[in-house]
């Protein structure tokens, strides 16, 4: 049984349809990522899980249970779900410790000493029990409001946009550490994101939102290596984009040469469309014979950013080679890999 | 936003509000009532002349105020001199003051017996009045004037706020593109804060239009008065009612001009970019002139009339210090106590309901319960009159239909109708201190309780009283004073023989004896600069 499910939501703000018929399953201990540029309706989907938001059609069920649907709504207050807010919602008037048991119940006294003990020794707060939100670091309050969120032992965690207010040094470190909280406690999670970085590293799944809709949901390589669209392409990283013919179920033709996959291409034979070759898949090398002049030149550091025209087209090019400069001629060769065509 | 909010909140909200804007409502109907003539002889007497002072005194206020209050502010605000930080409060200090207080201080000066033309005549050697002009300070001029120098406080503040916030950048593109400091004042910092002087000046022009003490004893016949008389004099009810709702006409047309200016006022801040304001040094002879003119406006607005006040109170100290004293101030007191617990209550609630309800509709009560304010105080008087003398008159028919001797006027005749109509007056106050509270916390922190499990009531009880206690204390703080400064509703609703603070001042006042309620008088003052320093403080704080 799946911790959470989403069948049909469909829900309106002010007149306006936000959610358009949303389907999404997560299993026990798994982290979604609702993927999306702001205002694609991802927060929205988060609140309505959370009772926070109505839905005007579709069913959210929590461990088999239906919450939301046909004439039937669990307030939020009975929900059970934990949520960590952007701007982390600690509340300025308690302390450490007050915050972090606010949401425990039914617990006596001695009960709760060791429940509040074993989430600052989980977030490593230890010792800060008696500080008020203001005098943590923005660090150190984001891990007090997941040590609120779990406290209370929530069926679902929902996380929106928690990591935006972090400073980007400290935020991968940040976004592993409490990976690691989720998965040692098998906690299922759902978290909102605009940064495809933030989804690769902190989530299993990625759900790729659009307008209101989820264009494809999957793992994260899915996602990157069989894109459904030009859409889910772009959003996870740049790319090419070569016309090409197929020529029989594994080779195409284009103007940079004969292409084999490694896998079974998903068009038949003589479908003429693109094909998309992420920038780091194509192989650069210097030849007097070649058919491509390089355009620009951007040295990155760890790697070098080509331009390369073929023809009357343009290709992007990553390459750990630096030498080459403006103008020289150079060959173009694509990775063996599982070609995808649009 | 809690989805499965229970109806019984949103059902409070509006009972609340619709108690509220019963007077409102009362007016209107009471106004169709015939009036026994009583209104069309008004109508063919006097009346125009009461419209005409009061559209004339509302100007005259305004422009008075206008003039006073722009220099200060800019001054506190762009230039640094000698006392500018005392002043930047100090000029606050009018506000305590009770206008007629002001109104009786200068016309003890300045009538033909008062001190000033009596050193003129000892100077200038006259004789009697017909050897020199010297002008009336019982008149429709003086009554603005006076009236300008309590209310220009409100000018003072919204401009300087808005002279601060204009960003030092502006400033310096001006003088780079060659505009000296006069031109870049009336071509840049003025038009920028224009809409901040149209709020002001609305502000004073409905204060103008609801103030009763002064020009009742100016002799200047205005709308206010009018009602007063009309009600008191004539006790036609609908007569008043049908002035009430002339008055309203008035009051509400400011209320749309101000919310025109506002709107425009904020599409003003939100381009004026980073809120750094420079501040430019004067030298020489332009500081001790910025010094002078504030100095001055402070001493002719505040010190002088405090400072003769304490002579009365000093002077004539053993008459006024008696049992009745102790009686009137309690009395305002415990009045003005139970006014602003109740006032913040209904603040507390109904944003509160506005705040969590998932239904569009419920913010209607606060914004309905907020027009309690707009009433001036005899407007809203003859409002709550109306329904209880119904009231009343339909108890003691009730007993005389059983055979029993009638309680008499059990809402009309006592305390209680006082007290409600300032809760009706000042729950604008509240709601609008605890508002302000409530947009520094932010959404997500009711999110966060209630996927906790919190219910409405405990979010309220855990989460948002500790959090609005500043907003609560400062409401409490604010509707307190006004209590004790409302004269005209009390006044007119007083049951006989009740004396508050202001009733009695007042009473002196008109009796021309203030030197006997001096220390009353100065009660009120004292009282009135409590929120004063606090408002101060707080502004010093976001700055």
């Amino acid at each position: 049984m799946s911790t959470l499910s989403i069948r049909g939501v469909h829900s309106d703000y002010q007149g306006q349809q936000v959610l358009k018929g949303l389907d999404l399953t997560l299993e026990k201990g798994e982290i979604a990522a609702l993927l999306g540029p702001s205002g694609c309706g991802k927060t929205t989907l988060l609140r309505a899980i959370a009772g926070l938001q109505a839905v005007s059609q579709g069913e959210i069920s929590i461990n088999g249970e239906i919450l939301t649907g046909a004439n039937v709504f669990t307030p939020s207050e009975q929900r059970g779900v934990g949520m960590i807010f952007q701007d982390y919602a600690l509340f300025p008037h308690l302390n450490v410790a007050d915050n972090i048991l606010f949401g425990v119940k039914d617990l006596d006294k001695a009960a709760r000493v060791a429940r509040l003990d074993e989430m600052l020794e989980l977030v490593k707060l230890e010792g800060l029990a008696k500080r008020y939100p203001h005098e943590l670091s923005g660090g150190q309050q984001q891990r007090v409001s997941i040590a609120r969120a779990l406290a209370y032992e929530p069926e679902l965690l929902l996380l929106d946009e928690p990591f935006s207010n972090i400073d980007a040094k400290v935020r991968g470190e940040m976004m592993l550490e409490i990976r690691n909280i989720l998965k040692q406690r098998n906690v299922s999670a759902v978290f909102v994101t605009h940064s495809k970085d933030e989804a690769f590293v902190f989530a299993d799944k990625l759900a790729l939102f659009k307008d209101g809709y989820i264009v494809q949901y999957g793992t994260a390589e899915e996602l990157y290596t069989a894109p459904k669209d030009r859409y889910v392409a772009d959003f996870l990283g740049s790319g090419n984009y070569i016309s090409a013919s197929v020529k029989d179920d594994f080779v195409v033709e284009t103007p940079i040469g004969l292409l084999t996959s490694t896998t079974r291409l998903s068009h038949p034979v003589s479908y003429r469309g693109e094909i998309l070759i992420r920038p780091q898949q194509l192989e650069i090398t210097a030849d007097e014979q070649g058919v491509g002049v390089i355009i620009e030149r951007r040295f990155l550091g760890n790697i070098c950013h080509y331009q390369v025209q073929v023809a009357q087209h343009f290709y992007e090019v990553k390459s750990q080679l630096s030498q080459l400069m403006p103008g020289q001629k150079v060959h173009l060769q694509a990775q063996a890999h599982s070609l995808v065509v649009f | 936003m809690i989805l499965g909010l229970s109806r019984t909140w949103s059902f409070a909200g509006y009972l609340i509000a619709a108690i509220i804007i019963l007077p409102l409502l009362a007016i209107i109907a009471q106004a169709f009532v015939p009036d026994e003539d009583v209104f069309s002889h008004l109508f063919n007497t006097v009346l125009p002349t009461y419209i005409s002072n009061t559209i004339l005194l509302m100007l005259g206020v305004c422009i008075c105020a206008l003039l006073i209050a722009t220099p200060a502010a800019w001054l506190v605000a762009k230039c640094q001199f000698p006392g500018r930080k005392m002043f930047q409060w100090a000029l606050l200090l009018p506000l305590a003051m009770p206008a007629y207080v002001v109104a009786y201080v200068y016309t003890d000066l300045l009538d033909y017996a008062g001190p000033v033309q009596k050193i003129l005549r000892l100077w200038f050697d006259w004789q009697s009045p017909s050897d020199y002009y010297f002008p009336e300070i019982r008149s429709l001029g003086g009554a603005s004037l006076v009236l300008a120098l309590v209310l220009f406080p409100y000018i003072y503040l919204l401009a300087r706020t808005a002279f601060m916030e204009q960003s030092s950048s502006l400033q310096h593109a001006s003088r780079v593109m060659g505009c000296g400091p006069w031109q870049s004042f009336w071509r840049l910092s003025l038009p920028m804060a224009r809409p901040a002087l149209a709020v002001g000046a609305s502000l004073v022009a409905m204060e103008t239009a609801a103030d009763f003490a002064t020009v009742s004893y100016f002799a200047v016949p205005t709308l206010t008065t009018a009602v007063y008389d009309t009600w008191l004099g004539y006790g036609s009810l609908s007569a008043a009612a049908k002035l009430s709702a002339i008055m309203l006409l008035v009051v509400f047309s400011m209320i749309g001009f101000e919310r025109f200016a506002r709107r425009r006022q904020q599409l003003f801040q939100k381009q004026s970019g980073p809120n750094e304001s420079s501040v430019s040094k004067l030298k020489g002879f332009k500081s001790g002139l910025a010094t002078t003119y504030c100095s001055l406006l402070l001493l002719f607005s505040f010190l002088l009339p405090f400072v003769i006040l304490l002579q009365y109170a000093w002077d004539y100290f053993d008459e006024s210090w008696h049992a009745a004293f102790w009686q009137y101030s309690f009395n305002s007191l415990y009045i003005a106590a139970i006014v602003s617990v109740i006032t913040v209550f209904i603040g507390v609630l109904l944003i509160f309901i506005r705040r969590i309800s998932p239904r569009v509709s419920d913010i209607l009560p606060s914004r309905l319960a907020s027009t309690g304010y707009a009433l001036p105080g005899t407007v809203l008087a003859i409002g709550i009159l109306v329904p209880f003398t119904m009231l009343d008159f339909a108890v003691n028919d009730l007993y005389e239909y059983f055979g029993q001797a009638g309680p008499g006027l059990v809402f009309t005749g006592s305390v209680f109708i006082i007290i409600f109509a300032f809760c009706i007056r000042f729950s604008a106050i509240a709601i609008g201190s605890v508002e302000n509270s409530y947009k520094r916390i932010s959404p997500s922190l009711d999110m966060a309780a209630i996927t906790m499990g919190l219910k409405p009531k405990a979010l309220l009880w855990r989460v948002h009283m500790p959090l609005l206690r500043k907003g609560i204390f400062a409401g409490l703080l604010l509707v307190f004073i006004e209590c004790m400064k409302e004269l005209p509703a009390a006044l007119l609703l007083r049951p006989v023989g009740f004396e508050n603070l202001a009733t009695y001042v007042f009473q002196f006042v008109s009796d021309e004896q203030l030197e006997h309620g001096a220390l009353a008088a100065i009660v009120i003052v004292l009282v009135g600069l409590v929120p004063l320093i606090y408002l101060n403080r707080s502004l010093e704080q976001e700055s």
